[in-house]
């Protein structure tokens, strides 16, 4: 290196990334300012140093600004010693008064396992009541039911490495060029290196069906039927493993049978799914010949009132052709978020006791002597979206939540924030001052630690326990979760059984309950660990379970080892009919899809606050067929009405060809916080799968109106800045502050005459050309850009790249007119495409043009965009096909404007 | 014979009109001019910049004694013409009768001042030629304190000049607003502030009742009964046409001496330009109207067939340091479709006036460099449509295809 010497830089922190259940190695160093900067590990077996965009852009999420830093009482600053008096008091008090049913807990996919542990243990053991459940209820419990019923337990049998020797890769209802983006490149080399094929099933062409071999567009809920019918062929065609069937399976005439009742032949099959006959026919004579086979799914399978009969179904296929636990084969659950899975190993879900145990009589009594345990929980407790129907009747009178905001994420989900308001004591442990949850008049606020501060262990899809470290200080009075619950049961008179002192005494002991009584017939062992000095918790390297004693992993299971059913015989499962909760009617004819976007996580609590993050997808959206837009007189980016019977939101559109007709599809990320009417929660029918309690969030029927507003524009700011009531408005991080598109009735007038009371002691500059509708306003404090504010007609409404690159280089006073111009100080970028390198559409356009940059390598050559995580590779690819389909004279960027 | 021709008048417009005649008709007239202050004609735009020391006497001169020998016209300062003879064609000066063919008044105009009790105390005074610039650089140092009254644009001028001096100086507006003719509530807002910013303390809605003092100016006070103590008090409340010599040779008057399109007064031998000309009912307190008078005037005095139809006001004067320019129809009631741009900090204000898609009018303040465009726009009448959003942030080219023929309706400069 030619670099110079400089300080010695701190050695970087070995940590785990805190967005999906891929559960990558990071690499993260303090700038000493506050900041991280932040790289791949390459040491870490799930990623080898690759991060996807949100896991990149870490860094510029651990700012403080938004974050509680104190306990709150009351809407009140108050001493951690009085705030867990108050929790610790009133629990007790509803407790003696209603039951213990009458309190419980909602955690999170976001806890470390050591926070679930002590969670559960103080519910489940000294509270007495099984209301603990998670917001991986609405995420994965569809595939825990579905492991449950077939393997005997909630178990992955495989693991990432399948994913490279893999001949084909199915991937059912799951984005993962999106949501898992680092598997999806392990895939994409694969194909490359090996010739793998990859087949997409999903009910709309996404990035990964982009990118697929085969993609098979399945009509929404017929993924049952789909498998079904491959089931049935491979039976017919002799694929069957006969040995693998006789001695290792149960059921399987009893699910042949239903199968061929939802199946009978390719033609139904055709029928049920949408699916072209040759398509079909090309899938199942790919599943047929390519042994080595995984099944890769997500929650377009999970997040449905059917879904843990789908996993079965797809199971069935694994399990019929002996292909599961070898090295290249099985089926391979998706985990959403970076934790569910150690959360359910703890007993995170209601309907699981700990560590894998459930509550027959004897697990109770085994759980129970080990936790020493006064009060154990007798029975399942309730699932989420029960939870807060009970919550919403008056029966659960004290609910905690733990990083978790289920105003926005759960099911009808206007309902749940009104019901919130009932209860007679409600407690959020939380990162954020706000959210839609804590502004609900939660009681006590408790500050709780962030992701870089936090200290214990994640486990990622594939069984992989890694070591989350803290990074970075804690900030003001925030105290990890662990350490808030075990507090709370001090208080509450149970301070033998929560006497831990750090995370490595709460991991041995979670351990050790694994190993507990543990004659080898509970799979989830960690016994290997139990005895993990507290230097070897700290220096604990990535490893999957079962750990035996000598500490060793285990990569895949079942090849060999015997299901954990009492036979030790898999399951097969006889799926129900498929078919949707809710059927389309004429007052609600569109199915409504839900689900995430390339650079969001969640509410955008954190990833929110990611300027390179906010720029792909700035603004909540519905995206349906241009068919359907053109016969509803609805264009590209203009404002349109989604209702269901549960509610509404007002979207901005985006016509996609590979949004089938009568579908629309709307990300679940927009809170009351980033948006005005974007919580696509509130739409969401609150149908349940009858197994795994998870509600079906992918298939609402809804109606989708023009809610056509005269004038639109933005607003950047360099703190939030609230507008009037009745304008639609949703808000993105840029750089240096916070960009908030908007759109309002009335007159250009009258927004000239509020607009400017906006920041209020600010000098203005702003311009008015009333008789084109047109107004822009730049605001400085002391000489620096403090806000800009463009309103147009929306037929020609504003773009605001130009003023955000204004904005993020903190324009003096002398550049009013230039950020009043609209006029780009320099070449205009372009809406984001690549957020790894932060590359637009316009500098690539011009790559592609007068650099010749033809393929993705060329531009990745050039800007770099597209190499680092690869999640912006398909939308590189229809790029170079439009400027390659689009003669030379005629193109213009604007005609690819993601908006 | 060479016909003879006597000037009255030796202020910019009757330079100009010299400079153009000499360019045109060398040696066609017997030329005189006779001019009533001392110096030959100066850049009395520059007044203000000289009071305020950003320039010098010489930066305000013009032509030297030397070119009015060597362009053989007769020039005699320091005197004025007392009265026209129609009938005999002379015009008298200092006793002397001198005879003419043809008459160009350039009279210009005076100030005005305001009715009121103590007007005629010494230490009140107008801001119009060099001497009174002379008088006012004599009080640098003294801690003298004055009070400018009016505040238009020279008023705005003088007290900057003075405040310049480091003078304690305050400003006194009768109405509530600076400027109000030219400007609107944001942009006297932005004067103001640039004034106050310069040390010049402004007190709007200041009617004055009387200067008091006894035997010179010692104070002024407000109908309102404050009274503001004061060494000197300078009056710059407006300007009228100097019209006494032609009223009194019995021309036809109006506002100003009226003129035709050929700039001739009710006599077709004698003509007026500049401020003191009344032409369409307009009278044009600024210097530019005049120039274009006096080129048209020159140029058909040089035979040549010229008409003089109106002039679009457009003028550029700077402020107290702050450029302003205004160019057609820029009145709040003028009709069209503004657009505005305000930007108090960077001392901005800029209002186009689109009528029929096109520019009818601009007023810029604080950065005046794309005046000239504006009104070459205004003046073409091109079509601005298609760069409406751009045309308030500095020049960009006009779309080509179809440019609309242009119809211009002011002369050739």
């Amino acid at each position: 290196m030619n670099a110079h010497p400089g300080p010695v830089a701190p050695p970087a922190i070995r940590t785990t990334c805190p967005y999906c259940g891929v559960g990558c190695g990071v690499l993260a160093r303090p700038d000493g300012l506050g900041g991280l900067a932040v790289e791949g590990d390459p040491d870490h077996p799930a990623n080898c140093g690759r991060l996807c965009s949100k896991g990149s852009a870490l860094g510029e999420t651990v700012g403080l600004e938004g974050r509680l830093l104190h306990p709150m009482v009351e809407g009140r600053r108050a001493s951690w010693d009085d705030a867990l008096g108050r929790v610790a008091g009133d629990l007790s008090r509803i407790v003696a008064e209603h039951g213990p049913d009458a309190v419980a807990f909602y955690l999170s996919g976001q806890l470390l396992t050591e926070d679930y542990y002590v969670a559960n243990k103080l519910m489940k053991g000294f509270v007495g009541s099984g209301n603990v459940d998670t917001n991986s209820r609405l995420c994965m419990s569809s595939s825990v039911a579905g492991h449950r019923r077939a393997f005997g337990a909630d178990i992955v049998p495989g693991c990432y490495a399948d994913l490279d020797e893999a001949d084909l890769i199915v991937l059912v209802g799951s984005n993962a060029a999106w949501c898992h983006p680092i598997l999806f490149r392990r895939m994409l080399d694969n194909r490359a290196r090996r010739g793998a094929k990859i087949v997409v099933v999903d009910p709309r062409r996404s990035a990964s069906a982009d990118e697929a071999d085969l993609f098979l567009p399945v009509a929404a809920g017929q993924d049952t039927a789909l498998f079904c019918g491959l089931l049935v062929h491979l039976a017919e065609s002799g694929a069957l493993d006969a040995d693998f069937l006789g001695g290792r399976t149960e059921g399987f005439g009893e699910a042949l049978a239903r199968a061929r009742e939802i199946a009978p032949d390719p033609a139904s099959v055709a029928r049920a799914t949408g699916i072209a006959e040759a398509d079909l026919a090309a899938f199942y004579d790919l599943f047929r010949t390519r042994e080595k086979v995984v099944t890769c799914y997500s929650q377009g399978v999970n997040q449905s009132a059917q879904g843990t009969d789908k996993v079965g179904a797809i199971v069935n296929c694994h399990l019929a052709t002996g292909r599961i636990g070898r090295p290249g084969m099985g089926p391979l659950s998706l985990t959403g978020q970076p934790n569910a899975m150690g959360g359910r190993e703890v007993g995170g879900l209601a309907n699981m006791l700990a560590a894998h145990m459930n509550y027959l009589p004897a697990e109770i009594d085994r759980v129970g002597r080990f936790w020493d345990a006064p009060r154990m929980a007798r029975r399942e407790g309730l699932k989420a979206v029960a939870l807060f129907d009970a919550i919403d009747r008056g029966e659960v009178r004290a609910l905690w939540v733990m990083a978790t905001n289920p105003a926005v994420s759960l099911p009808d989900a206007d309902r749940v924030r009104a019901s919130l308001a009932k209860l007679d004591l409600l407690v959020v442990s939380e990162n954020v001052a706000s959210n839609d949850t804590t502004s609900r008049g939660a009681h006590v606020l408790l500050p709780a630690a962030a992701w870089g501060e936090k200290d214990g262990t994640v486990t990622n899809s594939e069984r992989r326990i890694s070591r989350q470290r803290a990074v970075l200080p804690l900030p003001g009075e925030a105290k990890p979760d662990w350490w808030i619950v075990s507090a709370v049961a001090a208080r509450m008179g149970f301070a033998s059984a929560f006497p831990y002192r750090k995370a490595a005494d709460i991991f041995r002991e979670h351990a050790a309950l694994t190993a507990f009584e543990n004659g080898g017939e509970r799979v989830l062992d960690l016994g290997g660990l139990a005895d993990l000095g507290d230097r070897g918790y700290d220096d604990l390297a990535p490893v999957q379970w079962p750990v035996g004693a000598d500490g060793e992993g285990t990569a895949r299971l079942f090849a060999e080892r015997p299901f954990q059913t009492p036979d030790g015989r898999a399951r097969f499962v006889a799926p129900a009919l498929p078919r949707l909760a809710t059927e389309t009617s004429e007052a609600y004819p569109f199915v409504l899809n839900t689900g995430r976007i390339r650079d969001q996580w969640h509410t955008m609590t954190r990833s929110g606050r990611s300027p390179r993050l906010g720029s792909h997808r700035p603004a909540p959206f519905v995206e349906l067929h241009p068919a359907d837009a053109a016969r509803l007189g609805l264009g590209d980016g203009d404002l349109a009405r989604v209702s269901t019977a549960m509610g509404s939101c007002v979207l901005e559109t985006r016509l996609a060809e590979g949004q089938p007709p009568g579908t629309l599809f709307s990300p679940i990320h927009w809170s009351g916080e980033t948006s005005s009417d974007g919580r696509i929660g509130a739409l969401v029918h609150d149908h349940v799968d009858p197994f795994s309690g998870q509600p079906e969030m992918k298939a609402s029927p809804a109606a989708i109106t023009p809610e056509p507003m005269p004038l639109r524009g933005f607003l950047l700011s360099r703190l939030p800045i609230g507008l009037p009531d009745g304008t639609w408005w949703a808000r993105a991080a840029i750089e240096g502050g916070t960009g908030t598109l908007f759109a309002a009735r009335g007159s250009i007038g009258r927004i000239a005459a509020w607009a400017p009371a906006l920041v209020p002691g600010a000098e203005i500059a702003d311009y008015l050309d009333a008789g084109a509708g047109v107004y822009r306003l730049a605001a400085f404090v002391e000489g620096r850009l403090e806000a800009v504010f463009f309103a147009g007609p929306a037929a020609a409404r504003p773009h605001w790249e130009a003023a955000r690159a204004l904005f993020a280089a903190e324009a003096e006073g002398r550049g009013a007119r230039q950020a009043l111009s609209g006029r780009n100080a320099g070449p205009d970028p372009g809406p984001l495409v690549c957020a790894c390198f932060g590359v637009g559409l316009a500098t690539i356009c011009d790559a592609i043009r007068t650099k010749g940059a033809t393929s993705t390598e060329a531009i990745g050559a050039a800007l770099r965009a597209g190499t680092n995580c690869g999640s912006c590779l398909p939308e590189l690819r229809r790029i170079l096909a439009s400027e390659a389909a689009t003669p030379a004279n005629e193109r213009l960027s604007d005609s690819l404007v993601v908006r | 014979m060479t016909r003879r021709l006597v000037v009255v008048g030796n202020g910019m417009v009757s330079l100009r009109f010299l400079e153009r005649l000499c360019l045109h008709a060398p040696g066609r007239y017997d030329v005189t001019v006779i001019g009533q202050e001392a110096a030959p004609a100066y850049n009395r735009v520059l007044l203000s910049a000289l009071l305020a020391g950003d320039v010098d006497e010489t930066g305000c001169n013009f032509r030297e004694r030397g070119w009015y020998e060597a362009e053989h016209i007769r020039l005699r300062t320091g005197a004025a013409a007392s009265a026209i003879d129609r009938a005999a064609r002379t015009v008298s000066v200092a006793g002397e009768a001198i005879p003419y063919d043809r008459l160009v008044l350039a009279t210009g105009s005076t100030p005005i001042m305001l009715p009121k009790p103590g007007m005629d105390l010494p230490g009140v005074m107008a801001f119009r030629d060099l001497a009174d610039v002379d008088r006012m650089k004599a009080l640098r140092g003294t801690g003298a304190r004055c009070i400018v009254i009016g505040g238009g644009l020279l008023g705005l001028e003088a007290a900057y000049g003075l405040a310049r001096l480091g003078l304690e100086t305050t400003l006194l507006h009768v109405m509530d607003k600076l400027m109000e003719r030219q400007l609107d509530r944001r942009a006297a807002a932005i004067v103001r502030k640039t004034m106050e910013a310069k040390g010049v303390r402004v007190v709007l809605q200041a009617d004055t009742a009387e200067i008091v003092g006894d035997g010179r100016v010692e104070a002024l006070r407000l109908a309102d009964g404050t009274v503001i103590p004061a060494d000197l008090v300078v009056v710059a409340v407006g300007v009228r046409p100097r019209v006494d010599l032609a009223r009194e040779a019995g021309l036809a008057i109006g506002r100003g001496i009226q003129v035709d399109d050929g700039l001739a007064t009710s006599d077709p031998s004698i003509f007026a330009i500049g401020e003191c000309a009344e032409h369409r009912g307009m009278v044009y307190g600024l210097v530019e109207p005049g120039y274009e008078m006096a080129d048209t005037l020159a140029g058909r005095l040089a035979g040549k067939d010229r008409l003089y139809c109106g002039s679009t006001i457009a003028t550029s004067l700077k402020v107290s340091g702050l450029p302003v320019f205004s160019a057609g129809e820029i009145a709040d009631d003028a009709g069209g479709e503004p657009i505005l741009l305000s930007d108090p900090v960077g001392g901005i204000y800029r209002k186009l006036v689109l009528k029929d898609g096109r520019l009818a009018g601009a007023l810029l303040i604080g950065d005046t460099g794309e005046g000239a465009w504006y009104r070459s726009l205004i003046e073409s009448r091109a079509p601005v449509s298609a760069i409406r959003h751009d045309l308030m942030f500095g020049r960009v080219d006009l779309p080509q295809p179809e440019a609309a023929p242009s119809e211009p309706t002011r002369m050739a400069a």
